[in-house]
């Protein structure tokens, strides 16, 4: 077998022994003795000038695809465009360089931008009390769990263990209860993507904790019976979980704290463009209705003197809540790079604005919808909200979503979401956002039908994409096989040592 | 203002595509009565506007770089980021792509993150590392999931040192909540002079992790080999909290037979951003690869021939195991795996050192100066790293006001977690505190001993 | 997709053999798993455990599953040689690919094999 061709060497293999990138001033104070039975023999790290390390980083940007070079429709994850502003916004002095245990009069910008985040976000979800510091939606999450475990033993029931969990949630849904220790039980889907409420009715007594729902759901449908189902879970003493995943469609559309939800949590780095950054970091404050308000995560930020209408500025400071969970992280959740940013975009808007992003978001997608239900069969069809999940298969054709989504790579577009959600054959999932502009989705819609064409002239064509990109496809079973995680081998380096 | 490219007469034209006549048309689903809720939020500013208002907030803070010299540490702390970092991380092509789900079009991120993980290895001495946790805190959290997988909840004990971070312990006993847990050795009244091997005696069999903290969060340097050891000895696995910037100088954890080693990676070139984001690292053994949370980059080859990287062991994750999975984390924290990859990338081997013993040395001539003082001293005598407790014999909360009318943020007040530690604060020096700065904390100090 | 005539079968694809005490995954279940990457037995030698109880979990490049006992009694013997290797499952699923054996193994829920084969064609779409 032949080496694999070198496209890029890493940092380790760029390393030349005595290169140096940055370098420190001498010590200005007297040298004190190292312990020297505790310190280290070797420091094996890379050596490399700054052009040399500016260089690599530059190469491996190319490869990648991102929202800044085209259409990203990926189910589910709200690849908007990500307003430059934001990121000198979040990069202010101020903001960078303030410690997070500062006296709170040193850092009362920061302080009142979180007080008014806590606000707006309750604002636009209709809830009552908002908590900033988990730092992901999945930890947002568990967050929520955690406070609904809470407050039924805070009332001395004990028996609630079952988390009622629809077949198209997200897998952190299931996840994040298992954490907990609690039992799932998973309700189906009717034929029109609502969740199956005989079987919902079924499944509630007495020993359920809850029921996690996303609405709209995975299918990119709004649940046309929500207010039945918070009153079946509800009855049966259970709360209702939101999950603010696909927030981005209800933006002046409807209030989750509205609709009777009791917890849900926010991705800040969805709906409020906070910039993916390649898989984080994300930010998933989690609001939550009067009756949770007391088992909030500690700490919140609250106003410790009122001020008043002219001079006089409040003074904020932190909070806990009386019944509280605990502290989800440390410090206040993902301030600079989460909350600045979201700020600043929620800033920009105003209510107005808000309601254009879920209008054109739902737009966007209504319009693609309409553009490919005749090429690629939607089992759910009905007016969606921001995103559609079609069938990436043709009758008497192999040809595969995955298929379908590589090819898509050698049309410059990033391909959906596949597979996912487990309940539709071959998944597409479809999420353009708001922030594309009709060319671009009648483009992308161009490609899916051609591609469908090519499925059934040469599928060839579709099994071995992508031909255009700077990859082909990668062999992920000797990937987990052989397991190589590290540009060296540790054990290599311990016995050269 | 907002950032949707689609001109009404586009609208238009998509709403007739559509078949229905309005925008508001498409939202029939929702309940009438609570459709189109006005929002009372404040009207949208334009770019300019925005820019001076967060401008205004910005400036209602007092920063590190410039209107006060910092000495507080306990977990953040305040070290140089090459420009070169923010020059790369600005790079579109890294910060607007999505986690790396497709490979052909990510080798960018991926190989990053290999290579963040080859660093981390390499800095703790470890096997592997993940790609990253939301932060050091949630990282150590993590660590128990991972032990109580391992031995798949049949042991329910975990130690943890009364010297590991507060904040990281509360975190700790939030996110084991569910576990029925015995959580020992956190108790904020132990002895805190106590050598770690002390914890020893509280490891049985029922252990399944023991945690401890490297510089401890006094700036403590032990060597844990003998309670690893001992540890090993009852079957329990044992997770160490380092500093990494520590790591560059002292015997990595890896190297004391340590089974997890975990940590924030703030140091690692990110800026304090008020606390975040950050990242926390995450290393551990080949052995417990399959019960570790978090994602996992693996190299292998694509159709062509060409060497390249993926997402790797997906299976233990949450999108496909659910309620099963080891936790239920998606993310990494991909930018900030990046910052720390080219910090430790430019750093290099010299530079890490570099940083390292700039903190050392500065940090043994402000804990000189400071003992000096009538009326204060060191509370500990063992080794530190970068941080040191100081007696200031009287309320902390006072002298740190005095000092902040001087410019200077003062040290953590540990009597908030430690009553024994009663006008005790603990101080942090890095390479950015020149010798002036701490001959003038010493002077203000001497100050406040006169009062 | 072969299906021993000799074994009894779960509904959720494991097998029994009543002869030697033997439990497994069948090939119909490796194949939907896919290329199996980790094996994680469950169970100890000397540990008595019921039909239903899950014995193993497997992973594969893109699922994971429980394996499930389909016959009760003490475990007799664990093919820890699975761990290096969970190849095996695909390769010689009633073979080498064995998980666990039984002593006085009491059969659970099973069916016969041309029950599972009419079963498992039922699941093929």
């Amino acid at each position: 077998m032949t080496n694999p061709k070198i496209v890029e060497p890493t940092v380790f293999e760029l390393s030349s022994p005595g290169r140096i990138g940055v370098t420190f001033p001498t010590p200005d104070v007297p040298r004190a003795d190292f312990p020297t039975d505790l310190l280290r023999e070797d420091l094996p790290l890379p050596e490399l000038a700054e052009v040399d390390v500016v260089r690599h980083y530059m190469h491996l940007s190319k490869f990648n695809y991102s929202v800044d070079s085209g259409f990203y429709p990926l189910g589910s994850c709200t690849m908007k465009y990500n307003p430059k502003i934001d990121e000198d916004t979040c990069r202010l002095p101020g903001f960078l360089y303030t410690h997070p245990l500062q006296p709170i009069e040193t850092v009362q910008g920061n302080l009142a931008l979180m007080y008014q985040m806590q606000e707006w976000l309750k604002e636009i979800s209709g809830f009552a009390g908002v908590t900033l510091q988990p730092a992901a939606g999945a930890h947002g999450e568990f967050t929520g769990v955690l406070m609904m475990r809470a407050y039924h033993k805070a009332r001395g029931d004990h028996k609630r263990t079952k988390m009622i969990v629809p077949d198209s949630a997200h897998g952190t849904n299931p996840a994040s209860a298992g954490m907990l220790g609690m039992s799932i039980v998973v309700i189906p889907s009717d034929a029109r993507g609502n969740v199956d409420l005989e079987k919902l009715k079924a499944a509630c007594d007495d020993t359920v904790v809850g029921m996690m729902l996303t609405n709209p759901n995975t299918l990119g449908m709004f649940d046309e019976h929500v207010e039945e189902i918070v009153k079946i879970v509800h009855d049966c003493g259970g709360l209702m979980y939101g999950d603010g995943a696909n927030l981005n469609a209800l933006l002046g559309i409807v209030r989750p704290g509205d609709l009777g939800f009791d917890v849900m949590h926010f991705n800040l780095h969805k709906t409020f463009a906070v910039p993916h950054g390649g898989g984080g970091p994300g930010s998933g404050p989690v609001g939550v209705s009067q009756r949770l308000l007391d088992f909030l995560p500690e700490p919140l930020v609250g106003i410790l003197e009122d001020g008043d209408d002219e001079e006089q500025a409040p003074l904020y400071g932190f909070v806990k809540p009386p019944q509280s969970i605990g502290r989800m992280k440390a410090f206040h959740g993902h301030f600079g790079g989460g909350l600045v940013r979201a700020y600043t975009y929620i800033a920009m808007h105003g209510p107005d604005g808000l309601k254009d992003i879920a209008q054109y978001a739902v737009l966007n997608a209504n319009y693609l919808l309409a553009r490919l239900r005749s090429t690629y069969h939607v089992p759910f069809d009905r007016i969606c909200m921001h995103e559609f999940v079609a069938e990436g298969q043709f009758e008497g054709s192999d040809v595969r979503a995955l298929d379908i989504a590589k090819r898509l790579m050698d049309y410059d577009f990033h391909p959906p979401t596949n597979y996912f959600p487990l309940i539709v054959h071959e998944a597409l999932m479809i999420e353009p956002t708001e922030t594309e502009n009709k060319d671009t989705l009648d483009a992308f819609a161009d490609a899916l039908i051609k591609i469908a064409e090519e499925a059934k002239s040469q599928p060839e064509l579709l099994h071995e994409a992508p031909h255009n990109t700077p990859f082909g496809r990668m062999d992920e079973v000797k990937a987990a096989r052989e397991l190589v995680l590290c540009c060296w081998l540790p054990e290599d380096y311990n016995e050269n040592a | 203002m907002t950032y949707i490219p689609i001109s009404p007469k586009e609208r238009d034209a998509m709403l007739a595509a559509i078949g229905v006549k309005t925008l508001d048309d498409l939202f029939e689903a929702v309940p009438a009565a609570h459709r189109f809720p006005a929002l009372n939020l404040p009207p949208a500013l334009t770019e300019m506007e925005a820019a001076a208002e967060l401008a205004d907030i910005a400036d209602a803070n007092e920063h590190v770089r410039g209107d006060l010299i910092s000495f507080l540490g306990a977990g953040m702390y305040n070290h140089y980021i090459p420009s070169v970092i923010d020059h790369m991380l600005r790079r579109g092509e890294f910060y607007t792509a999505y986690t790396p789900y497709q490979p052909e079009i990510s080798q960018g991120t991926l190989q990053a993150i290999f290579e963040y993980q080859s660093l981390i290895t390499a800095l703790t001495g470890m096997e592997l590392s993940n790609a990253s946790h939301y932060d050091g805190a949630t990282a150590t959290a993590e660590a128990v999931n991972l032990a109580f997988a391992q031995f798949r909840g049949k042991r329910k004990k975990v130690i943890v040192s009364p010297t590991v971070h507060p904040q990281y312990r509360a975190v700790l006993r939030t996110y084991t909540q569910g576990m029925e847990l015995e959580v020992a050795g956190d108790d904020p009244n132990a002895d805190l002079n106590s050598n770690p091997a002390d914890l020893a005696g509280l490891i049985d069999d029922t252990t399944m992790l023991v945690v401890v903290q490297y510089p401890d969060f006094f700036g403590r340097i032990y060597d844990y080999t003998k309670l690893i050891e001992t540890a090993h000895g009852k079957g329990a696995l044992v997770c160490v909290v380092a500093n990494p910037t520590a790591l560059a100088l002292f015997k990595t954890p890896g190297s004391m037979g340590a089974d997890i080693v975990v940590g924030e990676g703030q140091p690692l070139g990110i800026p304090m951003w008020y606390g975040g984001p950050s990242l926390g690292f995450f290393a551990t053994r080949k052995s417990y690869v399959h019960k570790m949370a978090g994602r996992l980059v693996g190299e292998t080859i694509d159709t062509r021939g060409q060497r390249s990287y993926v997402l790797t062991l997906t299976a233990r994750e949450q999108h496909i195991k659910r309620e099963r999975a080891t936790s239920n984390i998606c993310t990494n924290q991909g930018l900030l795996a990046l910052a720390s990859a080219i910090y430790m990338s430019v750093l290099g081997k010299s530079g890490m050192k570099q940083v390292a013993e700039l903190c050392y040395h500065k940090a043994h001539y402000a804990a000189e100066c400071l003992s000096q003082i009538k009326d204060m001293g060191l509370c500990f005598s063992d080794p530190f790293f970068h941080e040191f407790a100081l007696c200031v014999n009287r309320p902390v909360e006072e002298v740190n006001a005095r000092l902040l009318e001087h410019g200077i943020l003062g040290g953590y007040d540990l009597g908030q977690d430690y009553p024994a530690l009663k006008d005790h604060m603990l101080i942090a020096v890095t390479e950015m505190n020149s010798k002036e700065e701490i001959d003038v904390l010493a002077e203000v100090l001497e100050e406040v001993s006169h009062d | 997709m072969n299906v021993p005539s000799n074994l009894k079968y779960t509904k959720s694809d494991e097998w029994f053999d009543p002869s030697t005490g033997n439990l497994g995954i069948t090939d119909y279940a490796q194949s939907q798993l896919s290329d199996i990457v980790f094996v994680e037995l469950l169970v100890e030698v000397g540990e008595e455990i019921s039909a239903g109880k899950p014995i193993a979990s497997v992973e594969s490049v893109k699922a994971s599953a429980e394996i499930y006992a389909a016959a009760g009694g003490k475990v007799a013997a664990v093919n820890s040689a699975l761990v290096d290797k969970p190849d095996t499952l695909n390769s010689d699923p009633f073979g080498e690919g064995w998980m666990i054996k039984l002593e006085g193994g009491a059969e659970g829920d099973v069916m016969d094999a041309a029950a599972y084969t009419a079963y498992c064609d039922g699941r093929a779409h």
